[in-house]
Order: C-alpha cells, then structure tokens, then sequence
C-alpha cells in the first residue's frame, strides 16, 4: 500500500535529476584522478602530448618526491650496485639516491601543527562555548560576534604584525608559534559551532547531576561532555582541515624547522623545470587523507557545513 | 530562569553545605572558561590589529630594523585612495567576486534542487562532489597550473577536443583575456559544492505541508517553484553569498599559486598585491594602511549585507 504524494517526486525526474548529478560529480572528478594518474607516470609521460590516458605505471614520482638524488659517473654505477627497487628506479637516469627529501619533515610538521592546533581549539572552544551556553555573560552577544568578525579579516592583513610580534618573540618558524596562530584562527568557528552543539543539551542533565552532589566541573565533564562528543568531533575535523590546508601564514611565517606542506609541495624542482610526477605524487599523499576522512565522516561533516551556516 | 530545579535546591541549601557542593560560583567558572579564549584572540587578533592601525602612520619598513618608524599622518591612506594601480587590483577583484558568486549560485542552487529530488545513492554522489572544497587551495592551485598548462595540459586538450581549436592555440593562465578566466574557474570547481550543500539545508528546511497546501489550490509546479521553493530558499542562498564573498575577497593561496598575480596584473587580486607590498617590497607601514583600508572595507560591506539579509528573513 503507498499512499500518494503530492511532494514525493516522480521516478522519472528522479531518473534525470541523478544523471545530471552523476554527470556533475565525473566531471568534478576529472582533475583529481588526472593528478593521481600523474603521480604514477614517468616525467616524459607526463608531458606528453596528446596527454597520455594509457601509459606504464612507475612508482619514479614517488621515489623523487622522498629522495635526493645526484648524478654520478658510469664507473661509480658499475661499481655500485642498486641496493633495492628504488634505487634501480633511479639508476635508469644515472642517478644514485643520497638521502631522504624533506617531504617527510614537512609532512610531520603539518600533521604535528595540525593535531595540536586542533587539540588547543577544541580544548578552549569547549570551554568557553560552554560557558557562552550556560552562564550569563555580560556583553555575550557582542563577544560572540567580536570572535567571528576576527575571520573576516584577510591572512595577509593579519599577517604582517603577526609577522613582527613573532620575529620580536622568537616565535618564527615554531611549531609553538603556528600551533597558537592556528588555534586563534579556528577558534571562533569552534566556539560558534560548538555553542550551537550544547545549546542542544537539555539544561536538566546537569540540573540533575548538581542536585545529586556534582560540583560544576564534574557535571560539566561527567554530563555535558559525552552529550557534546558528536558536536566535539565534527568541529575537531573541521578544524583539522583547516590547519592542514593552510597556506598563507605557513608561506610567510615558516620557512624550514616548522614549514608545512602545502607551501613546500610546489617548490618540488626536478631536472629542467617542475617535476610534476613528483609534484602530483606530493598532492596525492597530502590530499587522500582529506578525501577518505571525508567520505568516511560524511554524515558528520556535511551536517557541521549546514549547521554552522544555519545557525548564524 | 531563576526558578528551575537547582536553583530552588541550592536555595535550600544551607550556605556552608552549599558552598561546599559548588566548589567554585558559576561566575568564577564562567570566566575561568571564557578567559583563555578571549586572552588568545586578544593577543593574536586585536593586538596585532591595534599594531596595524598604528603601523600605518608611519613609514616603517620591516626589513631596516634600526631606522626609526616616522609618523607621517594619513600619507600612506592618502597614496592608497589616489594610486590607479590599486583601483585596477580592486577591478580584479570585483570581476573575479561577481563571477565566482554568480556561477557558484547558478550551479549549486540547480545542483541541490536536483539532489534533493533524493534519487538513489544522492548522498554518496553529495559527497563527492563535495569532495574539492575539502582539499588545500594552495595545493589544488598548483595541480590546475599543471591542467592549465598549454602544451601537456588537460584542460587545454578537452577544451580543444570539443571545439576543434588548436590547443596550442591559446593560454589560460599566460594570456591577458583568459587569465581572469581560469581563476574564475578553478575557484567555481572549488567552491560550488559549498553553495550546494546551503542551498540543500535550505530546501530540506520547507516542510512538505506547504507543497501540499499549494497542490490543493491548484498552484502549478512553476508557480510553487517561485512562489514557495525560491523564497524560502532565498536566505540560505544570501547567506552562502555573504560566505562566499568574504572569503572570496580575502582569496590568496589558490590564486597565488595558480597564477602568481600575472600575467601582467590582471590576477592580481587585493590580497595578492597587499602581499607584495608588505613581504616583497616591505613598505610596513603602508601595506599596514592598506590592510586596514581592506579590513573596513569587508566589514562595511558585510555589516549592510547582514542588514539586508534580516530583512529578507523577516519577511
């Protein structure tokens, strides 16, 4: 038995509105399988013209993008014989590996600068979103919005006492200094969503739990906290996104010990010019994370883009 | 909210018991909690925003570390406003801001009305198209560098194949008419999804009585489109617009790496040349007034925006 209804729409549209979504989503998708495709190519390969759909996979993009290399003679080679895959790979170009490239280094960084700027945001925002939540505080209003109207202004225009303060501090090239800037950044949305997410938490729970001899504190974390969790999650993963995929500040600020990766990827040189094998490996490693975290989190994730928006 | 449960207990609470069960008052928490957020932006954000407006009376340079800054007034405002340069820097921008927006409403908006048709599989699909705003602009940058390229390009070959031109024939990124262009579009590949998904939380937010009701009075599928579907949708659609905007005004990573400014300026958007003024030529002071004039400009612009936008909402 199914009842009729007027808003349910019919089979057929629902047949043509998920081929053009289909056709949107495969093309969207092209540049993004062209560069991990890219990664797996040979520099000629990956210059070729016409472009090259079919071609033979090689793992030279990879080895480049985590090695140094140098060239050596004919006689050093014939002396030396290729120690695994990856130096067979190189030896192709006359080449001998001579250590790892700092893409490793610079990878760690990101991964180390994001992790603890995403702790730090949450741990604050948490707080003071639970505080904006439960407790009157004079002028809440105007502080929430001073905390959101922080991120309208332009990285750059932020960046030059940044700049200045950090150099005056011994801040620059930190992993301290970029985990604090980047937690000052996210701050203000974590706050806003999060003060969105224990809004949500009826007031009862805790009512109930200070009644029973819990000090605030510990209604706060035995009671409010586990209610939060999902909220906590999704705000963390945005923040996460957020630190990993910063540029601006990184460029200006960072220059080696705590220079992350987006600002390094593209300065990857090969022989005559970009290696971009090695380049589109670099993306591909960097960006794959993001992109299985997204699709695995989807539920969370879509619902915290929405519900930041909707809220304000 | 003076009469709920915990209040009324803790009125009958002796006051030593009280006191012991609390811990500490509530205010003091309050702000224990509050503290260390508002401490940070104030030593990240205001401080340096203080730092700014001062820096932009002089004519400090941060490269000269022993030359004393020298106040020289409203100098440097005065050069900003007068310098024809910085007004085609604005041009820039506003072209790419009007283009990113219209396209990105244009596509997002009929992208979320076809995905909220709720065919099979939509959030799968959903997700993947949301997949690009989720990515490092600096990275996706580069790689559309890689696709723009007019020799090896993708890009340049697709175009080609459906057009028949030579695909050597033209430049994304090196010829001044299509440079503007290929930002535009690299940012709409970005960006559309974000539209989408506002637009999506908008039409899920109608309830289906409302359809329902029109149905009965015979109200055609185009007029329910327009007379129900459109305005309701409309302030989540302003809403990712202001989004949008702000970011889009503030735009640097993708552009600088997609196309470091050029050719010429005709990408240099205000970000970009703020950059290059502050960290290229170190002219502190006067990228400092710069920043400031950018800052104002944003605020002054979203503060009507916001007005307009509860306005529409209170219809």
């Amino acid at each position: 038995m199914s009842a009729y209804s007027v808003t349910e729409p019919s089979t057929r549209s629902k047949w043509f509105a998920g081929s053009l979504v289909i056709l949107y989503a495969l093309i969207t998708m092209i540049p993004l399988a062209w560069i991990m495709l890219t990664g797996f190519k040979s520099p000629s390969d990956a210059i070729s013209y016409p472009p090259k759909v079919v071609f033979e996979p090689t793992l030279e993009g990879y080895v480049n993008l985590f090695t140094t290399r140098t060239r050596q003679t004919k006689e050093f080679l014939e002396a030396n014989p290729p120690q695994n895959w990856a130096d067979e790979i190189v030896r192709e170009y006359d080449m001998v590996i001579v250590g790892p490239s700092k893409f490793g280094e610079r990878f760690l960084n990101s991964v180390i600068i994001g992790f603890g700027s995403t702790f730090l945001s949450i741990f604050l925002g948490t707080l003071a979103a639970y505080a904006f939540s439960r407790f009157k505080i004079p002028l809440a209003d105007d502080l929430l919005f001073f905390i959101l109207s922080t991120r309208m202004m332009p990285p750059i225009a932020v960046a030059i006492p940044i700049f200045l303060m950090y150099r005056n501090l011994g801040l620059s090239d930190t992993h301290l200094g970029m985990i604090l800037l980047y937690t000052a950044v996210n701050i203000s949305l974590a706050v806003w969503l999060l003060k969105g997410f224990i809004d949500e938490i009826p007031r009862e729970y805790e009512e109930a739990a200070l009644i029973d001899g819990y000090t605030r504190f510990q209604a706060f974390y035995k009671v409010v906290l586990p209610q939060a969790a999902t909220g906590i999650a999704s705000t963390a993963i945005f923040c996460l996104i957020f630190a990993w995929n910063e540029y601006a500040f990184a460029v200006l600020l960072t220059s080696a010990t705590a220079q992350t990766a987006p600002p390094f990827i593209p300065t990857i040189i090969g022989v005559g010019g970009l290696d971009w094998p090695a380049v589109a490996a670099g993306a591909t490693i960097f960006l794959l994370p993001v992109m299985i975290f997204t699709i695995l989190l989807r539920k969370h994730l879509l619902r915290g883009i929405t519900f930041g928006a909707v809220r304000k | 909210m003076t009469d709920t449960i915990a209040n009324r207990a803790a009125k009958a609470t002796p006051q030593k018991v009280a006191r012991k069960i609390k811990g500490l008052s509530d205010r003091a928490i309050a702000w224990i909690f509050v503290a260390p957020t508002i401490f940070l932006l104030l030593a990240i954000n205001i401080f340096p925003l203080i730092w700014t407006i001062q820096l932009s009376f002089t004519n400090y340079k941060a490269n000269r570390l022993n030359r004393e800054p020298e106040f020289i007034g409203l100098r440097n405002y005065e050069r900003i406003l007068t310098d024809s340069d910085i007004w085609l820097n604005m041009q820039a921008t506003a072209h790419f801001l009007f283009w990113t927006i219209a396209l990105q409403v244009l596509i997002g908006f009929t992208l979320a009305w076809l995905i909220n048709k709720k065919f099979k599989g939509n959030d799968l699909w959903t997700t993947i198209i949301v997949l690009p705003m989720m990515l490092s602009p600096a990275v996706v940058g580069n790689f559309w560098k890689f696709l723009y390229q007019p020799q090896i390009g993708l890009f340049n070959y697709i175009v080609a194949f459906f057009t028949g031109k030579d695909p050597s024939s033209f430049e994304m990124l090196g010829s001044v008419q299509l440079a503007p262009w290929s930002i535009v579009i690299v940012d709409t590949w970005m960006w559309t999804p974000f539209v989408m998904l506002i637009c999506l939380a908008g039409l899920r937010s109608i309830p289906d009585y409302i359809y329902e009701a029109a149905e009965v009075d015979r109200a055609s599928k185009l007029r329910q489109f327009f007379t129900i579907t459109i305005p309701m949708v409309l302030p989540f659609l302003m809403l990712a617009v202001l989004f949008r905007g702000i970011e889009n005004f503030k735009m640097f990573d993708l552009v600088v790496q997609l196309t470091g400014g050029g050719p010429g300026s005709t990408t240099e958007l205000t970000s970009i040349n703020l950059k290059r003024e502050a960290f290229e030529k170190w002219r502190t002071g006067y990228a400092s007034a710069y920043a400031i004039i950018l800052f104002v400009t944003v605020f002054g612009l979203a503060s009507i925006y916001v007005k307009a936008l509860n306005k529409v909402k209170e219809r």
